[in-house]
């Protein structure tokens, strides 16, 4: 107990003696501060991306294209095929009929609002079905498009990344006027990035003739997909891929995922190795400051081990409020913040929002105190080595 | 100059500073170097693109195919040098992972347009007598060890053959200089025309090289006007639009990169001037002496400058050269970013900064040196 009755001692006095090295610590602060800003916000693009992309989708969903198709825009269904599917035994049926949407995927150009140049906007074609194979999708504004009209209902991301898509505003593409009649959301996830109209007015409008590109289907369970799959691609009427639902979107968010986090960490690794050096060198100024002081309480017969958690300890708590000040300037600034990137597999703009989470607030809270502890360290046992007969001579 | 020894003695005072310094120096220009490789590698193909080449696509989107027989009435339109087209392929090869960009392209008119594509007049040979034949650019090449003459089998997504999806190609050149709109495969447009299941009649997109480029909005203007109000409108654009157009997609990834710049380097700036100031600090009642022998402020001011330069110089040499080396490397993801290179003007923009840290580092420090009263510094010395 004495032992660490002293610990607290020393520990407390050198903390007390803090704000006398205001400037210098400030530095160590800023510096980690920095370093967590910056890992926080770059992993936040990624957890965000991610999210909208696996937010998407439930396990007792199956997507259904053609054989060796990447994605729904180079897959083509025939619509036998998709009447086919439909029918197949774990289908889920409801009102009579299969809970299934046979859909068209075809990209528009719009302009972006941040940057007023063209870029690639999803629309899908889509059957009455198409919401009861995805819950998190819901009309807010508006009103359905009429089957079989040239109407549009939008998703809320969409709207607020490109221009022309306002509830009421009218849209050529090709040969056609599209009237956009309806705003939907979907828990910030894919489709809520997307444009939809009725199916059978995309196939003359883009003279797909009676194909479809995919076919959403509700499953009896989650359990049954094995089957429901070994079913369809066994049939000898069809040449099809059968994927869950949230496992198609999860592969199609992993490439950008992996990249964005994998270019954050090299960047905030660096970037730390640098607040380290900033540490060490405010620690080794602060350990020289008070070298009278240390000297003093080892000739009071305070044990080196003590010195060294004292030292250790400051170095963690500046470090800490450098990972505390930076995880909350993240979050302030970027929590949310909207924006739209291509995503290749379907060549087609995905908005998402910056997802500072809790699991990164707590890694980068880690990263603060790994660079503390490192910053710490030598500077520490340069204290505990200190000479006590010189020391107290020193200034 | 003679003063040069004064300042590698103050700083080999304290080294383990001076090399923490150095090193936290050269670490912030490394990070400059990869966040610039990265700036190029997300504009992708954006400084390649010629400035008398213009793109075709179809006005509703790229993805929209256009009619083949467009070809005859764009090469009709007054201004149109020449022209040709190519189609996207998008297929597999082994994994889905491999990704590369395939193009199947008028071969004649392709060679005419890009002659800086770099072929062997050997490979143009060998790519025209082989209805199969295909060219690939050096990185995909060494990506997955093919060399010319190896058969290459890749699964179509979008193209099936009459036989199944698998397209078989053979290797007949190298690409070494640069492709047009990051194209990193191509092939005959002949090939996939015949061999395709829903048979022929439509191209990807037109590219067309203009007399004068002075007059391409004229001309774009002219072909989109010929196409105006028919079931595949056309949009014109030049290459270099395009491609900007293009890397604009993925989001303002340039301003988010100077950002983290930014973030790094005010953090960078703050732990150089700190210990700059420091280390001035210290010696106080020495600079009180040398002011005593009769150092000017100016002097003094010079002598701090100096030292934070060399300080800056040597970590931000170390830093670039280093970064440098690495990147000569190519690609870390393994083909994902293809043109993964720092630009010589972003050389030169980091030794500029390197100059900037320098001045700035020292200039706070410096000034309590001039304005420190000899009487002050002795004693506090």
């Amino acid at each position: 107990m004495g032992g660490l009755t002293r610990l607290i001692a020393v520990t407390s006095l050198s903390l007390r003696t803090l704000p006398q090295r205001a400037g210098a610590s400030a530095v160590a602060v800023v510096g980690v501060a920095g370093v967590v800003l910056v890992f926080v916000a770059v992993l936040s693009i990624a957890e965000g991306f991610q999210a909208a992309l696996a937010g998407a989708g439930s396990p007792d969903t199956a997507i259904i294209m053609r054989g060796g198709s990447d994605s729904e825009l180079s897959s083509a269904l025939a619509l036998a095929d998709t009447r086919i599917i439909k029918d197949a035994a774990g289908v889920r049926r409801a009102d009579g009929g299969p809970v299934a949407s046979a859909e068209l995927f075809v990209v528009v150009d719009l302009l972006k609002r941040s940057t007023g140049t063209v870029a690639n906007v999803p629309l899908r074609g889509v059957e009455p079905a198409a919401f009861g194979v995805r819950d998190e999708v819901r009309l807010v504004e508006g009103r359905m498009f009429r089957p079989g009209t040239n109407e549009i209902i939008v998703g809320r991301m969409a709207t607020t990344q490109f221009l022309g898509i306002e509830l009421g505003s009218v849209q050529r593409w090709g040969e056609s006027e599209w009237e956009v009649v309806g705003v939907f959301e979907a828990d910030g996830t894919i489709s809520e990035s997307e444009i939809w109209c009725d199916a059978r007015v995309l196939q003359p409008a883009y003279r797909r003739g009676d194909t479809f590109q995919s076919v959403l289907a509700r499953l009896d369970s989650a359990d049954i997909f094995d089957r429901f799959r070994t079913a369809l691609t066994s049939d000898p009427r069809l040449d099809v891929m059968v994927e869950r639902e949230d496992a198609y979107y999860q592969g199609q968010s992993e490439l950008i995922h992996a990249l964005i986090t994998g270019l954050g960490t090299i960047i905030a690794a660096l970037m730390g190795i640098g607040a380290v050096f900033g540490a060490v060198n405010t620690m080794y100024s602060a350990v020289a400051a008070r070298t009278r002081e240390i000297a003093t309480l080892r000739a009071l017969g305070f044990s080196s081990v003590s010195v060294v958690f004292s030292v250790l300890m400051e170095s963690a708590l500046l470090s800490v409020i450098g990972g505390v000040l930076g995880g909350a300037i993240a979050y302030a600034a970027f929590h949310g913040y909207q924006t739209a990137t291509l995503n290749w597999q379907t060549f087609s703009q995905v908005s998402f929002a910056f997802d500072v989470t809790p699991a990164l607030l707590v890694q980068g809270g880690l990263w603060a105190l790994v660079m503390g502890f490192l910053g710490g360290l030598f500077p520490a046992v340069r204290a505990a080595r200190l000479p006590i007969v010189t020391a107290l001579r020193e200034l | 100059m003679k003063f040069l020894p004064l300042v590698w003695r103050n700083l080999l005072r304290r080294k383990v500073r001076t090399v923490f310094t150095l090193l936290s120096i050269m670490v912030a220009f490394v990070l400059f170097g990869y966040l610039s490789a990265i700036r190029v590698a997300f504009g992708m193909g954006v400084d390649v693109a010629g400035a008398d080449r213009m793109l075709v696509i179809h006005k509703v989107s790229l993805i929209q195919p256009l009619p083949e027989s467009y070809l005859g009435r764009i090469a009709a339109t007054a201004g149109v040098a020449d022209v040709s087209h190519m189609t996207w392929f998008g297929g597999i090869y082994q994994d889905p992972r491999n990704f590369f960009a395939q193009f199947a392209v008028d071969v004649e008119s392709y060679l005419r347009l890009y002659p800086e594509l770099g072929l062997t007049d050997e490979a143009k040979r060998r790519w025209l007598a082989n209805r199969t034949g295909a060219v690939v650019d050096r990185a995909t090449a060494e990506r997955f060890g093919w060399s010319v003459g190896d058969r290459i089998p890749l699964q179509g997504t979008i193209w099936r053959t009459r036989s199944g999806p698998t397209w078989e190609f053979t290797i007949d050149g190298i690409i070494d200089g640069s492709s047009g709109g990051a194209a990193q495969f191509m092939f005959h447009y002949e090939y996939l025309a015949e061999a395709n299941i829903n048979g022929r009649g439509f191209v990807g997109q037109y590219i067309i090289r203009v007399d004068d480029p002075g007059r391409s909005a004229e001309i774009a203007a002219a072909i989109d006007g010929r196409f105006a109000n028919s079931p595949a409108e056309t949009r014109t654009t030049t290459e270099q639009a395009f491609a900007q157009g293009m890397a604009d997609q993925l989001g303002n990834v340039g301003a988010m990169l100077t950002a983290i710049l930014g973030a790094v380097f005010f953090t960078l700036l703050l732990i150089t001037t700190n210990t700059m100031a420091q280390a001035i600090r210290e010696r106080t009642g020495e600079l009180a002496v040398l002011k005593t022998l009769g150092f000017t402020n100016g002097r003094v001011l010079a002598l701090v400058l100096l030292e934070a330069g060399v300080l800056a110089v040597a970590g931000g040499a170390a830093g670039l050269g280093l970064v440098s080396l690495a990147i000569s490397g190519g690609d870390p993801t393994g083909g994902f970013l293809p043109a993964f290179s720092i630009p010589p003007r972003d050389l030169v923009v980091g030794a500029g900064l390197v100059v900037a840290l320098g001045a700035i580092s020292a200039t706070w420090p410096g000034l309590q040196a001039t304005r420190l009263r000899i009487v002050d510094g002795l004693r506090r010395g």
